[in-house]
């Protein structure tokens, strides 16, 4: 029988923190070792600490808790780091063999449970949100509860994250997200569009002119049905166990089509769908059905490439500069396209701002737990953007965006400056939608 | 120490921070070496008074202080092997000022190496020493442990742009040494016994630079042979012909194989080394003399000679030198890195030692590094879980190191003592040198508190690789 600590040391991955040489050519990219300033909040620090549990050096995992969940996941250390630590992994070993020894309070399990298992991965339920946030605006609450202050009262300070969520679809609107729009043109590919959880909700926008934006540069694009939430959400917080389930049913829904390409458009959920393959590895019926899918998965920008860019209308000349996603660039390690979509345009002013790489510190919904360190952050990435002096932020995932209209409210540059999805802003100059509002 | 101990340093430290929690704890009991050990506890500020308090608190209670920067450290040097209070300097980063009249910087002791280079650059100056680790390792731990790098070759190591500095004793007293003129002879140089002192003597916490102007061109020339013996005599042969290359780097088959396994980058598999060398100068003068070492290297018997003419093509080949150190840890996890460095005319010699050993103790050898200063850096490559494999390489390291300092030359090359050499110190030395050294260290440090357990040996200390 295996003793307690070889069990631990599997289910940490105890293996692969030996691959860390303790060189710290990860320290200065890491953004929460640069606003912390600790050696516990680096990502040598975090890898130590998972190799000293599996030493048996360490036998309390509480120990761990707070250096692995002030953690964005950023995954930047992993782009710095000369001999290839799979840090993505050992953090979410490590979170889920704290989850899987965690003893939640009820409220806080039912919570979990609720979030995790029933409404992200539910189309119904995130509807739902969809529905009641349109009608929370439109019925005037939305006016009453923000004069009223009860915003301020939130915890979370959700109130502050309420001010800057988009402006809703209507339930009609809501329906209309076609199961098939033909290519505009000559058809170059067939695409499946995956939708998302909170993207469908929050920002069905981005998704609709994603779908007009792929069919205008000749794909055809499907919807598929019974398509679900990518998981990103659950493996981050230790339930990969629930991740893998929905891995399989996403896996399941877009095996049913022939499609070229399955394009996301939001680059945390992109991650997490590229690397289904690590997460079913060891599944025999499901990795090579896995493999599959992820040699399919694109992101939105890299289809738009291979199609040949998108038609630009005209466009008035604007400052722009460009907050890479965590996910998309030390992941996907999709850098190219989307820069090269943006030069494209005619008229731009484009300014790389200082630290491109570095995190905004939205990271899934880190800037809601860890509200205080994630302003941290935030607050040097804006100190970086002002320096730009750009008009226009372009983003390329929806936590991101939401971070950085968060960011323009707090700097008080509302009348300066906006923050659109890179969707939004090719939809914009290609004279699919109208001048997005952004903040 | 006792708990007593930690309420007051909490009193003394009152502007920055004190950390005694586990996890914080560990994150301070390692460096780029071997062994972990864990503080008692940790201290940051940003403010030299309130470190100068506390170390005053430590020596009279006997506490020992441990000086850290980044811990990229390679010979144990910030391991707080015998407990106590690890002070972490990096976050004393508010000074870089580069004072283009008096062509110096001045520095606090946490600025990285790299912050340095740039803010030099920007006036057109140099700072010339460039340990690989630049980006990571602070000045203060480059000072502490008279950091070198590819550049040593023609522009020395750290303690040769050092003039002037300003250091916390083991007694709590702030003094300066040095000043800002190049010229400065008045008295002992304490400037140069701090520098290199692996913060046994006392915490540095500002430093004045020497800059040089910044070389106009660079031209680089890639040399490949059929025989290690052969590169290393075409090393001797060039320095001995007049010319001063900036760098002159040496790779191995194991390396050259090692890097086209991790990310083939055109390095020829078949041969048995190659050597890299970087000029600078003069553009004509550069141009130049990269013919001549081609001839030089050709005369030898080099079989190929390559010239990369645009930048991309220069920095393509760099590229391979500097994949050498994650291509090999992909062959076994462990890396034992050594930098035990000899006379350049020794660099054949040496190169034919370091394959008898190689063979005699069976271990994954691989030889690359700085050879232009006869700085080899033999690395092992080993699994520490193997404890056979990790006695065989115990005696190997013993062996690279006799050999060294039986061909006149040193432990090491740039990389400090530490724990890991200070077994060794009496075979360089001999017993009557490193007495001298114990005898300076006694002066400063009478209760031993300043970084204690470094660089001399403890009775009987072996050096030990499996934990
Ligand atoms: C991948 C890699 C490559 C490397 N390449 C090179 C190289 O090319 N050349 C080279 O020389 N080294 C190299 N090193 C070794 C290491 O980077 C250097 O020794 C560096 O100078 C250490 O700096 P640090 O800030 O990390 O200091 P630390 O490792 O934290 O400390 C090193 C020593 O300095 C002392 N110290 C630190 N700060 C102070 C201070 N302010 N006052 C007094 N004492 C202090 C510590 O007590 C310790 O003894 C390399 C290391 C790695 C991991
Ligand atoms: S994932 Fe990001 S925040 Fe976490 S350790 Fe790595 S670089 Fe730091
Ligand atoms: S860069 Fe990689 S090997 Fe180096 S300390 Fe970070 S994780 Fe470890």
């Amino acid at each position: 029988m295996k003793t307690k600590l070889e069990q631990l040391r599997e289910e940490l991955k105890y293996e692969k923190t030996n691959q860390c040489v303790q060189c710290g050519y990860c320290l200065p990219v890491c953004p929460t070792y640069a606003t912390m300033g600790k050696e516990t909040h680096s990502p040598r620090g975090r890898i130590n600490l998972v190799k000293m549990v599996g030493e048996g050096r360490i036998t309390d995992l509480s120990v761990l808790e707070e250096p692995m969940d002030l953690c964005l996941g950023c995954r930047a250390c992993e782009t710095a780091c000369p001999t290839g630590v799979p840090y993505g992994e050992i953090l979410e070993a490590a979170r889920s063999a704290m989850t899987r020894r965690k003893k939640f309070s009820l409220p806080v399990r039912a919570l979990r449970n609720t979030l995790l298992k029933r409404v992200f991965p539910s189309r119904r339920a995130m509807n739902m949100i969809g529905h009641s946030m349109w009608l929370f605006e439109k019925s005037g609450v939305q006016k009453w509860v923000r004069k009223s202050g009860m915003m301020k009262k939130l915890p979370y300070h959700l109130g502050e994250f309420e001010a800057i969520t988009p402006a809703s679809v209507s339930p009609t609107e809501r329906s209309s997200l076609p199961t098939f729009t033909p290519a505009k043109g000559i058809k170059q590919y067939t695409v499946a569009l995956f939708v998302g959880c909170i993207m469908d909700a929050m920002f069905r926008k981005i998704n609709q002119l994603s779908v007009q934006l792929l069919a205008e540069v000749g794909c055809d694009v499907i919807v598929v049905e019974n398509q679900t939430c990518c998981g990103a959400l659950h493996v981050h917080a230790g339930e990969s166990d629930h991740g893998k389930h929905l891995a399989r049913l996403n896996i399941e829904a877009f095996e049913k089509i022939e499609a070229d390409f399955i394009v996301n458009n939001a680059g945390g959920c992109g991650a997490m769908m590229v690397e289904y393959d690590h997460l079913l590895a060891d599944e025999q019926d499901w990795a090579a059905r896995a493999k599959h899918f992820v040699e399919k998965s694109r992101d939105i920008s890299q289809v738009l490439i291979a199609c040949g860019g998108i038609p630009v209308k005209h466009q008035p000349k604007e400052r722009v500069t460009y907050q890479r996603s965590c996910h998309m660039t030390h992941v996907q390690k999709v850098t190219k396209e989307p820069l090269e979509l943006i030069l494209s345009i005619s008229n731009v002013d484009f300014i790389e701002m200082k630290d491109p790489n570095m995190c905004c510190g939205s990271a899934g919904i880190y800037n809601i737990v860890n509200y205080e360190e994630s302003m941290k952050i935030l607050d040097v990435k804006m100190e970086n953007i002002k320096e730009t002096r750009a008009t226009l932020m372009v983003t390329t995932n929806p936590g991101c965006l939401l971070q950085m209209k968060l960011g323009i409210e707090r700097e008080n540059l509302s009348e300066k400056m906006r923050a659109v999805h890179l969707v939004e802003y090719l939809a914009e100059v290609a004279g699919i939608a109208g001048k997005q509002e952004g903040n | 120490m006792e708990p007593h101990h930690i309420d007051d340093i909490k009193k003394i430290i009152n502007r920055g921070h004190v950390l005694t929690e586990l996890h914080d704890r560990y994150s301070y009991s390692f460096d780029g070496s071997f062994g972990t050990y864990l503080p008692d506890a940790v201290v940051q500020s940003k403010h030299v008074e309130e470190i100068a308090e506390l170390v005053k608190y430590a020596n009279r209670e006997w506490i020992p202080i441990i000086p850290r920067g980044q811990s990229t450290s390679l010979s144990g040097g910030p391991l707080p092997v015998k407990g106590g209070v690890v002070v972490d300097l990096s976050v004393m980063n508010d000074v870089l000022q580069i004072d283009e009249e008096d062509l110096v910087a001045v520095v606090s002791t946490g600025v990285l190496t790299s912050e340095i280079h740039k803010a030099a650059l920007e006036k057109g100056l140099m700072y010339p020493p460039d340990p690989s680790s630049s980006h990571v390792s602070t000045i203060g731990g480059n000072l502490a442990e008279n950091s070198g790098g590819p550049r040593g070759l023609k522009y020395g190591v750290t303690k040769d742009y050092v003039i002037g500095l300003e250091v916390i004793t083991p007694q709590g007293e702030i003094i300066r040494t040095g000043g800002r003129t190049v010229k400065n002879v008045t008295g002992y140089d304490l400037t140069k016994l701090i520098v290199g002192s692996e913060g046994t003597l006392g915490i540095i916490t500002k430093a004045i630079l020497r800059l040089i102007p910044k070389p106009q061109a660079s031209e680089t020339v890639m040399a490949i042979f059929d025989s290690l013996e052969d590169a290393g005599a075409a090393i001797s042969k060039i320095l001995s012909s007049g010319i001063l290359p900036a760098k002159m780097e040496l790779m191995d088959q194991a390396s050259m194989i090692a890097v086209e396994n991790y990310e083939p980058s055109g390095l020829p598999r078949d041969a048995e080394a190659l050597i890299l060398i970087e000029l600078d100068g003069h553009p004509l003068a550069v141009q130049d003399e990269a013919v001549q070492i081609s001839k030089v290297c050709r005369e030898i018997g080099a079989r190929e000679i390559r010239i990369p003419q645009t930048a991309a093509e220069k920095e393509e080949v760099w590229k391979a030198r500097k994949l050498v150190s994650p291509a090999i840890v992909r062959i076994k996890p462990t890396k034992i890195s050594e930098d035990a460095t000899v006379p350049r005319s020794k660099i054949p010699e040496m190169c034919r030692r370091l394959k008898q050993i190689k063979e005699k103790y069976n271990i994954h050898l691989v030889v690359f590094g700085h050879a232009g200063d006869g700085n080899l850096h033999p690395n092992i490559i080993a699994d520490k879980s193997d404890k056979e494999e990790m006695k065989r390489v115990e005696q190997a390291v013993a062996e690279i190191f006799e050999a060294a300092v039986e061909l006149g030359g040193t432990l090491s090359g740039e990389h400090g003592i530490g724990t890991m050499k200070a077994p060794f110190m009496e075979m360089e030395l001999g017993p009557v040198g490193l007495d001298m050294m114990k005898r300076i260290k006694e002066a400063w440090d009478p209760n031993n508190i300043m970084n204690p357990g470094k660089i001399f040996p403890e009775p009987g200390q072996k050096l030990v690789l499996s934990e």
